[in-house]
């Protein structure tokens, strides 16, 4: 009846050049490590980056950029992956600094049918430069745009073999809300489980928002 | 002025412990921030929150007891406290930006007279990001800046930021080791000064123009 569990080789079939990918994680907790090394077997190039942080260079997301995988970035934070800020040097990785808070805001926006959002984060900064401002009952507010990407790869703590995820600790972070802004949604399974085995009042996202279900140490 | 910035940093930390209420939600930055948590008064119960998915964090495990799923907004190993929760990121920003958040504590590269603040990036020379600096500078109720009062002999506290800013007019108390500063629309008021410390030398450690507290205290 459920048949969304993929093998190494279908998750590579899904890989592009110039690919627009979300991927969650927060300095590496909750990124999923298995799908991160099958992009870097298949080496597919220029690829846009969406995620919290490019966390350290040997981990989740920043091993996709020490590998040179990368083109463009969007992202929070850098300074923990000595080898983004070298290749922005380097001019061979755009880099484009966002609030953390309007990150996941636009993510979010870009999921959830929403055509932006009315921030105060950023007004007065660097970050309002090109963007529309209103004023609403007399506080100024920056105008975001919403996100979305080609493929989201989440990592859950247990997925039912329906697609329902829960999360465990701070490794939710991104996973919940990438789920609903791309094309294509794969979740890579800490632990496999039958349905039925979740408690329904549990479950952080509903099974239809996952395309596709990958358990690390399949062929 | 204390030299030792070890303990010079503990007597921030301290002060800065004194300001909270039972319930309210903290959120303590990383590096001198973090210290903040040893000296919150026992009969204090706040929640700490941590942006990248926690409410209700508690102190670091015991060693072997670490859950690689459980980490602070530094990547540190950190536990939850029996009346905590996870959440996802959307969800800690709303907390943040919806002024949910009672108090954030963080550090700054340069702070202002008018509660300016620039603490994310030092052009051509570092250029971290953000994070959720910006965020919780702009939603959090109260900005709590905890600095060494200078670097290198010079004024962390300036008329005016010079490096690119975090937020505007969002500072609403600095602590150092020396006093206390309270930020309003009419201009800084020093309203404590450390016990080893006096206005004097405040003055000559200030950039920033302020004006002394008819009512000034002494910090321990």
């Amino acid at each position: 009846m459920f048949n969304k569990l993929i093998s190494k080789q279908q998750f590579a079939d899904l890989l592009k050049d110039d690919m627009v990918l979300m991927v969650g994680g927060f300095l590496g907790c909750g990124s999923p490590e298995a799908l991160i090394d099958i992009i870097i077997e298949k080496r597919v190039k220029n690829l846009t980056i969406i995620c919290n942080d490019t966390s350290f260079p040997d981990r989740g997301i920043g091993r996709l950029v020490a590998e040179k995988l990368v083109g463009r970035v969007l992202t929070s934070h850098i300074g923990t992956n000595p080898e983004t800020g070298r290749q922005m040097v380097e001019g061979t990785i755009k880099v484009e600094l966002i609030p953390q808070g309007t990150l996941i805001e636009r993510i979010r926006a870009g999921g959830m049918g929403l055509g932006g959002f009315l921030t105060p984060t950023g007004v007065g900064t660097v970050v309002e430069e090109g963007k529309q401002k209103m004023t609403i009952e007399g506080r100024e507010y920056l105008l975001e745009l919403p996100l979305r990407a080609d493929l989201a790869l989440v990592k859950g703590g247990m997925v039912d073999k329906a697609g329902n995820v829960i999360y465990h600790g701070t490794a939710r972070n991104f996973n919940p809300v990438i789920a609903f802004s791309a094309e294509t949604v794969v979740a890579e399974a800490g632990k496999l489980v039958e349905i039925g085995s979740l408690n329904p009042e549990s479950i952080v996202t509903p099974a239809p928002l996952i395309d596709h279900i990958f358990v690390p140490g399949q062929s | 002025m204390i030299e030792d910035q070890k303990l010079a940093k503990e007597v921030i930390a301290r002060r800065i412990a004194r300001e909270f209420k039972s319930n309210q939600i903290v959120n303590l930055g990383i590096g001198l921030p973090t210290l903040v948590a040893n000296h919150i008064p026992a009969e204090i119960n706040i929640y700490l929150q941590s942006e990248n998915g926690i409410m209700g964090m508690g102190p670091a495990p015991a060693p072997g007891r670490e859950d690689p799923d459980v980490t602070n907004a530094g990547g540190s190993h950190v536990t939850v406290l029996p009346h905590g929760s996870y959440f996802d990121s959307a969800t800690s920003f709303g907390l943040i930006r919806g002024s949910h958040v009672e108090y954030t504590v963080l550090g700054a590269l340069e702070v202002d007279q008018e509660g300016n603040l620039a603490s994310w990036i030092i052009p051509g020379k570092k250029v971290p990001g953000m994070g959720g600096a910006m965020d919780l500078v702009v939603g959090a109720k109260n900005v709590i800046v905890s600095t060494l009062h200078t670097e290198k002999g010079k004024s962390k506290i300036l008329k005016r930021c010079k490096l690119p800013l975090t937020a505007v007019k969002v500072v609403k108390m600095i602590v150092t080791e020396l006093g206390v500063f309270k930020v309003t629309p009419q201009g800084m008021i020093l309203t404590e000064v450390h016990k080893d410390s006096s206005v004097d030398e405040i003055r000559a450690n200030t950039e920033a123009d302020f004006t002394v507290a008819a009512d000034l205290k002494t910090m321990e």
